[in-house]
């Protein structure tokens, strides 16, 4: 009998994110022959999302829907995903790395009693059993990996494994697992929407960041205004968080979070090494600073040596132009 | 309140990464308490400091952790566990971890267990919600906030640059995300204090453990550092000319936009 791959759907603002279809992509580089089965939780009718995983690779898809599953908690989607675990026997699980994958991922773990190997930026499926290779040290160094046991589950990083082609003439069972969600400990009582609108810093092909050259909260206005123009997100570096000039959500760099946007712009951020880990292994990065002698042209595809506040507009005017 | 700690050393973030014999070289660097078990460690002596009981810190290394939890014993943390296994373990995993962790916990009272929501050189924030799993107690991961009054937690989490507002109750474990305090630095007395406080020492046997028991599932089969990236082209000429090509290059030469 062939396999048959698990790969948890993740569903955002009633829309599944791109890392599920990218999670589709690696379970069939594991095993091309395996049935890939996606799951998705919620509280709604879940068809849509479902049929999204099928044009974009899976197999079937199960759905669980329940009034307990309306917003994440590691105890209600730890249930649900675990009810259609033991129903359905998978032989390995692929889910996305991000705020939920890494909150649920250990827990089912955990629960299977099984190894996980997390944040995946790679598979090579050459030998008898696949390698996963994951960045360490922030991407200072990587890391080759394998389960000992025969259940290989991971989380991917997003961005980094290509999803397939969206082929909507595909077709795919749908079935619905009917459980009974209870006993949440964590109750989440609200959600205060903070982070930028649109696009997700860690998801996003385009990511522009700020250093302490942006000089101050406002600052860093130019610098959304160029976000919005290329359909990115804004980013900043431990100084200009510390210097209180953005959130801490949006810090890049060993401490925050780490990108591997397409597009990579560095604006006013000096490169010290604590921040390059959290950006370098972007496809292209652009370095904008007054100083020549800063470290990040060291490692920038293209610098401009100048003033930001002359050069975003010019930049923003420019790329205006050319996306007409 | 029984609040405990779970700590790791890592690299400091400053740090360059070489590979001697396939190994991470460990040689000259420079230890710290991983950053986001440094929130950790703050938050636990600030909780007990407004609501009373003791911190405990632990961590599983060798001897040369002692310093680390020196450290934290000087910022304030009453007692520290250092759980030696460098004689007894080869390779661990994050599952090696967390049994050692559930080993440690068998038996003694748990209020509050905060760590780091990730350390910064493994980077898989797997251990934290494991041992709460292992302890079949509720967790929470990345808090940015969080607020006591008797058994009941009211805790402000970050997703992703949005806040989740969350209830709980205790026993509970909570993984730290920047931004919930400013770790304070340890003070000359409290340096002094620190080395009068107990500092615990166990191995794998105290813990009734066998290595069979804690095996890793998973297996590390390389290291590697990524190709070094060469030095790119800056731009000259007036600004609006630069501006100009770099946008050309983007679309032509790197098409990303």
């Amino acid at each position: 009998m062939s396999e048959k791959l698990f790969v948890v759907g993740e569903v955002k603002d009633g829309a599944l994110r791109n890392v599920s279809f990218e999670a589709i992509a690696a379970a069939k580089i594991m095993n091309a022959d395996a049935e890939i089965v996606g799951i998705v939780c919620g509280d709604d009718d879940l068809e849509s999302q479902a049929l999204e995983l099928i044009y974009y690779g899976a197999d079937r898809v199960v759905t669980v829907k329940h009034d307990n599953l309306k917003t994440y908690t590691p105890e209600g989607h730890g249930q649900a995903i675990l009810a259609v675990i033991h129903d359905e026997s998978p032989n390995g699980i692929v889910m996305g790395h991000t705020s939920i994958g890494k909150d649920l991922s250990p827990k089912l773990a955990s629960k299977l009693d099984t190894g996980l190997i997390s944040d995946v930026t790679k598979i090579d499926a050459n030998g008898d059993q696949p390698v996963f290779i994951r960045p360490i040290y922030s991407g200072k160094a990587f890391e080759k990996k394998m389960i000992t046991g025969a259940f290989p589950f991971i989380t991917i990083r997003p961005n980094n494994i290509p999803s397939l082609e969206r082929d909507p003439s595909r077709t795919g069972d749908i079935r619905q697992h009917d459980i009974q969600v209870t006993d949440i400990r964590t109750i989440v009582k609200d959600v205060i929407r903070k982070a930028t609108k649109g696009v997700d810093l860690s998801e996003a092909k385009v990511v522009v960041a700020g250093g302490r050259g942006v000089k101050s909260a406002d600052g860093f206005k130019p610098l959304y205004e160029l976000a919005d123009a290329l359909g990115g997100a804004v980013g900043a570096s431990r100084g200009a968080c510390d210097a209180d000039y953005c959130d801490y959500s949006l810090q890049i760099g060993q401490t925050g979070k780490v990108v591997t946007p397409d597009l990579y712009i560095a604006v006013g951020i000096s490169g010290a090494i604590q921040h390059l880990a959290g950006m370098s292994n972007s496809k292209v990065i652009v370095a904008i600073n007054k100083d020549p002698e800063a470290n990040i042209f060291n490692i920038a595809d293209y610098g401009i040596v100048g003033d930001l506040f002359e050069v975003i507009p010019l930049l923003i005017e420019e790329i205006n132009k050319v996306k007409v | 309140m029984n609040i405990y700690v779970l700590l790791k050393k890592t690299f400091d973030t400053e740090e360059k990464i070489s590979i001697v014999n396939g190994q991470i070289d460990d040689d000259s660097a420079e230890f710290i308490i991983n950053p986001y078990d440094e929130y950790a460690v703050e938050e636990a002596i600030r909780q007990r400091d407004a609501n009373g009981g003791k911190v405990t810190v632990i961590t599983i290394g060798n001897e040369d952790s002692e310093k680390q939890l020196r450290t934290a014993l000087a910022m304030g943390a009453d007692k520290a566990v250092l759980i030696n296994i460098e004689e007894d373990l080869e390779d661990g995993d994050q599952y090696t971890t967390a049994k050692i962790l559930e080993a440690f916990f068998d038996g003694r009272d748990v209020d509050l267990i905060f760590a780091g929501n990730v350390a910064i050189d493994e980077a898989s924030g797997q251990v934290g919600p494991r041992v709460a799993d292992l302890l079949g107690i509720p967790y929470v991961t990345t808090i940015t906030s969080i607020t006591i009054d008797g058994t009941k937690v009211t805790i402000e989490k970050d997703v992703e640059g949005d806040v989740e507002v969350i209830e709980t109750t205790m026993p509970l474990l909570v993984t730290c995300q920047q931004g919930l305090n400013d770790p304070r630095y340890p003070s000359l007395p409290g340096i002094m204090k620190a080395k009068k406080k107990p500092l615990e020492e166990l191995e794998l046997d105290d813990l009734d453990l066998e290595e069979a028991d804690v095996e890793a599932k998973t297996k590390t089969i390389e290291i590697f550092l990524p190709p070094a990236k060469a030095a790119g082209r800056v731009l000259v000429g007036d600004v609006t000319d630069q501006v100009k090509e770099l946008v050309g290059l983007l679309k032509n030469e790197a098409k990303v936009i």
